[in-house]
């Protein structure tokens, strides 16, 4: 394959069969979703009667099962709440704690470094049991805003880490310039870094973005007790538990949940793809 | 006194820190010292029952079969998905990497797509995928005639682990390769030319000149790739729930099974699943210490021979 690329024949048609190869294989790729957006729109018999993709009768009334009966309208509520909620919550955090890790000497700065390093490799398993228990005990546990601060605060380390290496990389007269001026701290940091530091805040935000309609093992847990605060991720799943026969209702519900984060990438792709690339730059 | 003089010369950098702190203070730094202070209690988690038990759940653990099972598959998953995941989406990358396929964003976007797709969604479609009761899957591989029965991929012990590891890395394909991209683009051009020049090609092209100028990175992407395999709970739980018979119980669901959810009736025990927490997080520690120490003696060797 390597041969193909580097060697400087016929480069055209190498291109062309390059192309043609990645074209099949990118179409094997997605034809899961495919296979979903079909599915989502046949009826409970044709699945069976019906292998191929196009449906016979366009049966629109699986996604109003879907949005009524699995409850999803409710359910992409509560995952907008938190993906948002902690979004802001986590970009606001992570990148002050960045900054001061990364710019500052103050006593205890190596101790909160090396702690803060340390637990990157914590596993989720690690702090269910602990972080479910504090939530109960403050009264949070069954509600959206607790679940939206554990969701902010799962991967916020490793976050606070990638803030501390950017900030640590820019030039120190930036802020002396700042300083001379009579610029407060609080409005060096608002007014000249976190403007400079833009491409690590499109990285945070696009992970945590991932990170919050990803997660399931917190909202699953957490809304075992209230049903009524599940987020999508969860609310299929209790609808598969539910519905073991309906698959044309479970395809919509997917394709439901789907849709905003995938027109979301697809409209923002150039910034999750180089907001993802700069956490292995930073 | 000094401490108070200490706080204030320094009260704008603890004033800045305060949200981090509060946040990884609440969901990182606490739940790492309360899973050990549960790990050492004998508490069903519903009421104010609490026994201390010192190492008790920790001994008790070492004799549990469940327990060790479940800890293999997870270093099964990891050895089946990490290197699968790094090896493929470094190929694709190197494809998707030259300038005049002009097709390269559209592929890169399609190979993209089930990482922004939610697991639990992920987890379910294959579901149906896999599924012996015509399942597309089964009806190709019978259509073609490949096999002669449908295979119950998510119901035999044998196959299940397997399928979850296909699919694992079909999920998250996409952000390793974008990952790897980002690290190519640091590759300047002029280094082909050299290595074409050379006749080096291929294999030999990545592993002698391509690998050792992106290294930095490749470290990078191996750790993130290793940290995000240790996530496996929402996959699993959305396809299997362990099953069938624990074939696919690993660490976490092991975890949240005897925290949360014995579906056997038995009450819940917190106070193990926290110890089995506890254990889990020290191993995966020290295979990464032990990890990170062959790298660094493997590097020194190179650098020997060099």
């Amino acid at each position: 394959m390597k041969r193909l690329i580097f060697g400087d024949h016929q480069p055209t048609s190498r291109i062309a069969l390059i192309s043609l190869a990645m074209t099949a294989l990118c179409l094997i790729w997605i034809y899961p979703f495919v296979w979903m957006l079909a599915t989502s729109l046949k009826s409970n018999t044709e699945i069976f009667g019906n292998p191929g993709l196009i449906p016979e009768s366009w049966a629109w009334e699986n996604y109003a099962r879907a949005w009524t009966e699995a409850n999803m309208g409710r359910y992409f509520f509560n995952t907008l709440f938190v993906t948002v909620g902690s979004v802001v919550l986590v970009t606001f955090a992570t990148s002050l704690m960045g900054y001061i890790l990364g710019r500052f000497e103050f006593p205890g700065r190596t101790l909160l470094f090396v702690a803060t390093v340390s637990t990157v490799f914590v596993p989720q398993g690690f702090t269910i049991i602990p972080v479910f228990e504090l939530l109960s005990a403050m009264g949070l546990s069954t509600g959206l805003l607790g679940l939206t601060l554990a969701t902010s605060g799962n991967a916020i380390v490793i976050f606070v880490v990638l803030f501390a290496g950017y900030f640590s990389q820019l030039p120190k007269e930036l802020e002396e310039a700042a300083r001379v001026e009579g610029v407060s701290q609080w409005q060096i940091f608002w007014y000249v870094m976190l403007p400079l530091a833009k491409p690590m805040v499109v990285t945070v935000l696009i992970m945590q973005v991932l990170n919050a309609w990803n997660d399931f093992l917190l909202p699953l847990v957490i809304t075992l007790a209230n049903p009524a605060i599940r987020t999508l991720s969860v609310g299929i799943y209790a609808f598969k538990g539910e519905q073991t026969i309906d698959w044309t209702g479970m395809a919509a519900a997917a394709t439901i949940s789907i849709i905003p984060v995938v027109l979301l990438f697809i409209l923002l792709q150039r910034y999750f793809i180089n907001g993802l690339a700069g956490a292995v730059k930073g | 006194m000094h401490l108070l003089h200490i706080l204030h010369r320094h009260r704008f950098a603890y004033l800045m820190l305060l949200p981090g702190l509060i946040l990884s203070g609440m969901f990182v730094f606490y739940p790492i010292f309360a899973a050990v202070f549960y790990a050492m209690q004998d508490w069903s988690g519903f009421n104010a029952d609490i026994k201390f038990v010192g190492f008790q759940n920790f001994v008790d653990l070492f004799r549990d079969p469940i327990f060790w099972n479940a800890f293999g598959r997870s270093i099964y998953f990891l050895a089946g998905t990490v290197p699968a995941q790094l090896v493929l989406s470094l190929m694709l990358a190197m494809v998707l990497n030259n300038q005049l396929l002009k097709l390269s964003n559209l592929f890169r976007t399609m190979v993209f797509l089930p990482v922004v797709t939610p697991v639990a969604v992920i987890g379910i479609v294959w579901t149906f995928l896999l599924s012996p009761f015509n399942g597309p899957i089964n009806g190709l591989l019978l259509d073609i005639g490949l096999i002669a029965r449908p295979i119950d991929f998510l119901g035999s012990s044998d196959t299940v682990m397997p399928s979850v590891i296909g699919v694992y890395v079909w999920k998250w394909l996409g952000i390793t390769l974008i990952y790897w991209l980002a690290a190519l683009q640091t590759v300047p051009e002029d280094v082909y030319d050299a290595a074409r020049l050379d006749n080096c090609k291929g294999l030999r092209l990545v592993v002698l000149v391509v690998l050792p100028i992106i290294m930095p990175f490749a470290v990078a992407i191996t750790l993130i790739t290793m940290v995000s395999a240790l996530n496996v709970f929402p996959l699993i739980m959305s396809m299997t729930n362990g099953g069938p018979f624990f074939g696919s119980e690993v660490m976490e669901i092991f975890i949240y099974r005897t925290a949360f959810a014995s579906d056997d009736g038995t009450i819940p025990r917190l106070g193990y699943a926290a110890a089995a927490g506890v254990l889990f997080g020290l191993m995966i520690l020290g295979l990464t210490i032990l990890q990170s120490l062959a790298t660094r003696m493997a590097r020194r060797r190179a650098e020997g021979v060099a």
